[in-house]
């Protein structure tokens, strides 16, 4: 799929999203357990600021110098017989891969799971010309079985779903007969991939980051599907942004370090590795032919402005962990593979305001994004420079701030508006109260609760209160 | 062979003229980084520190770990492979085995008991693909072993097929006691230095931590989706 997912605008996504209270359950429970692994893995190595800095200095220093790296890239691929390919556009990208495969003659392409694939919406271009394509990573297996459902996470795509709704899926879709049990079902679809390893004609892969160097590259995964499709096929194909690179392997190793950590807790994945060209002569597994294509679709433009320090971004999805606007209303409100505050910020670059100028105000700005990235990208701050351009330079307010605005108006200027304002409040602020005390406090009050708690808003406002003083009934 | 490179030249001009400079020709030198908190991870640590380190975190990620020595290996790898239920078993051609005495159990006590066998041998392509795909144990030799991570390293060549540690059911992997480092820097940091004295990067280098999982279905975690259901180290003290 594109990066655009769906048709319907904000507002109905995210009343679906709303509404949908097994997804908002499980993405809760996600963010809880992933968001503590998190902290766990990253407070364990007691200097995770340091790191922090080395990661951004690194990416920094990328950005900064990256014709230079990508030249050195493709040198170094090219001479290990490797074959390198620049494109601008998704259609440049595609026609060259559908190049690949018609020369192959392939029928049956396996994938590990990519999210510069769905932005250039590789899988439809190839179905168009007759060539099965199979998602492996088994999250995307799942939606791609259902009917190609769109994802809502970007580590964990199928998150909105559960074991149940995945049985059934199966049932229809595979004739299966067992459990709703994770391990049985992870298990079928391992059955039926098998088959499709050892027969697929072409294995295309994503990047997680290119070494210039040497010419190599970097898969990191804990299925080992990424494996499995750069080992059997003959012929491979990659598929990367084009500033998902680094200087060489001590770079890489600290950002594969960073990655693994920031977005599921691990020390290490069950399986990273690290692909350099073609096979050697005599080998007998990998493939013989290997493309890489390198994909700008939009990034270039990001260069030299105020938004550069998003392509710093590794792709961990901390961020989306860590949102309280994801939490409550999902990854397909977004209306974009790629969602939470990272999607908020890029989502809008690469596809304009036009389908996304609603996202940038999908956010409180408490800046949980940016003290959990990685790489320091400023995430929050550059979801205000999102707003301030599209009110200042494309004079235009999304509908939701301009209702906002327009309620605002009314509400102050109405005593009846602001006494049901006001009652609103203490339900919107529960999920941030224990025990009348604001601990975790959202957006403004976040300063000040970091360092001590805030009284929550009463339950019984002080107008009611005053009321009921009069009256001689309260107790308070 | 050189492989070809297309469209190279108008997409890196565009990159230099938004970052508003020329394209950069000089060789450019990597700066010396302000930060570099990953040199100070397990320091301090001794050897045998290292390999506590190691133990502990396989518990974590649901790998087998065992410690024996030269003169034990024959009996620990036959009781391991044993307890994931025999063959068929697959292995590396790799003139380690022979140095570390397993001539005899691969080639004479195996046979004798029934138990298939395959050494990797590339002259027979495809069929070793075959031979490993429907194997019970795979069986691979660590070059650098990462405590932190509990991590064995893997470097791909003719003799020693990437697909042994992915496409049998279980996975073993022989651990010298001299390939321990504290973490993936230290094996970075070795790439680096193969490639910087000339010798060739090995076209596939597999950091493997344990079995293959997913958590994909409602964040459960389940071990053994696409490469082994079960992983065991088996570390052998060279030192």
């Amino acid at each position: 799929m594109p990066m655009k997912i769906g048709n319907e605008n904000f507002s109905e996504r995210v009343g679906k999203g709303i509404n949908n209270s097994f997804m908002r359950g499980a993405v809760a429970g996600a963010q809880d357990n992933i968001g503590a692994r998190r902290l766990h893995a990253v407070e364990e190595l007691g200097n995770w600021e340091e790191w922090r800095s080395h990661g951004e200095e690194i990416r920094q220093h990328v950005l900064e110098n990256l014709d230079y790296y990508l030249e050195q890239l493709s040198e170094n691929i090219a001479n290990r017989g490797g074959n390198v390919y620049f494109a601008s556009t998704p259609e440049e990208a595609n026609d060259y891969i559908r190049g690949v495969i018609k020369k192959k003659r392939a029928k049956k392409v396996v994938k590990s799971k990519s999210m510069v694939t769905e932005e250039i919406n590789l899988n439809s271009s190839l179905e168009d010309i007759g060539c099965e394509v199979i998602e492996t990573d088994l999250g995307e297996y799942i939606l791609q079985i259902d009917d190609h459902d769109p994802p809502s996470h970007i580590v964990a795509p199928a998150l909105h779903k559960n074991k149940e709704q995945v049985r059934d899926v199966f049932t229809e879709k595979l004739g299966y007969k067992k459990s709703s049990d994770p391990t049985e079902l992870a298990w079928h679809a391992r059955e039926m991939l098998r088959q499709d390893y050892l027969t697929a004609d072409v294995g295309i892969t994503g990047c997680n980051f290119a070494v210039a160097e040497t010419g190599s590259f970097a898969l990191v995964t804990n299925e080992g599907n990424a494996d499995l499709v750069t080992s059997l096929p003959k012929t491979q194909i990659t598929v990367m942004g084009m500033e998902r690179i680094v200087p060489s392997f001590e770079e890489l190793e600290v950002l594969v370090s960073m990655l693994t950590r920031s977005a599921v807790g691990q020390k290490l994945p069950s399986y990273v590795t690290v692909l350099t060209g073609p096979r050697e002569a005599q080998d007998v597994d990998g493939p013989e032919e290997f493309h890489l294509v390198i994909v700008d679709n939009g990034r270039s433009k990001i260069l030299g402005t105020e938004f550069q320090s998003v392509l710093q971004c590794i792709r961990c999805a901390a961020c989306v962990n860590a949102c309280p606007v994801y939490r409550h209303v999902g990854g397909h409100s977004y209306g974009s593979i790629y969602s939470g505050p990272i999607g908020a910020v890029l989502s809008p670059l690469l596809g304009g305001y036009d389908d996304y100028k609603e996202l940038p105000y999908a956010s409180t700005l408490c800046g949980a994004c940016t003290e959990v990235c990685p790489v320091k990208i400023p995430l929050h701050e550059l979801l205000h420079k999102h707003r301030q351009v599209i009110v200042e330079k494309e004079g235009r307010a999304p509908v939701s701030e301009k209702l906002l605005m327009k309620a605002f108006g009314l509400g102050a200027a109405s005593p009846t508006l602001y006494k049901w304002g006001s009652k609103l409040a203490p339900s919107a602020m529960n999920p941030f109260t224990t025990d009348d005390k604001i601990s975790k406090g959202p957006g403004p009050l976040k300063a000040w609760t970091d360092v001590r708690d805030f009284p929550a808003p009463n339950k019984e406002r002080f107008r009611d209160w005053y009321k009921n003083r009069e009256k001689g009934e309260s107790k308070s | 062979m050189t492989g070809t490179i297309q469209n190279r030249e108008s997409f890196l001009n565009n990159i230099a003229r938004q970052l508003g400079r020329d394209r950069l020709k000089e060789p450019l030198q990597k700066p010396e980084w302000k930060y570099n908190p990953q040199d100070k991870v397990l320091a301090d640590a001794t050897v045998d520190d290292l390999v506590e380190v190691l133990e502990s975190h396989c518990e974590k990620i649901n790998t087998t770990f065992i410690t024996t020595t030269k003169a034990g290996l024959t009996v620990a790898l036959n009781e391991a492979v044993k307890n994931y239920g025999g063959g068929p078993v697959v292995t590396w051609k790799d003139e380690r085995f022979t140095h570390w005495g397993l001539n005899d159990l691969f080639n004479n006590e195996w046979p004798k008991q029934g138990l298939e066998y395959h050494e990797w041998d590339y002259t027979s392509g495809d069929d070793n693909i075959r031979r490993a795909e429907q194997a019970n144990v795979g069986i691979t030799i660590s070059e650098v072993t990462l405590a932190e991570s509990a991590t064995v390293v893997l470097f791909s060549s003719k003799d020693r097929g990437r697909t042994v540690s992915f496409l049998p059911k279980t996975y073993i992997a022989l651990v010298p006691k001299s390939s321990i480092v504290p973490r993936m820097t230290q094996a970075a940091k070795k790439m680096r230095e193969m490639h910087q004295d000339g010798q060739r990067v090995p076209a596939c280098v597999n950091f493997i931590s344990g079995p293959s999982n997913s958590a994909d279905i409602e964040l459960q975690l389940v071990v053994g989706v696409h490469g082994p259901f079960k992983a065991t180290y088996i570390l052998i003290d060279d030192l």
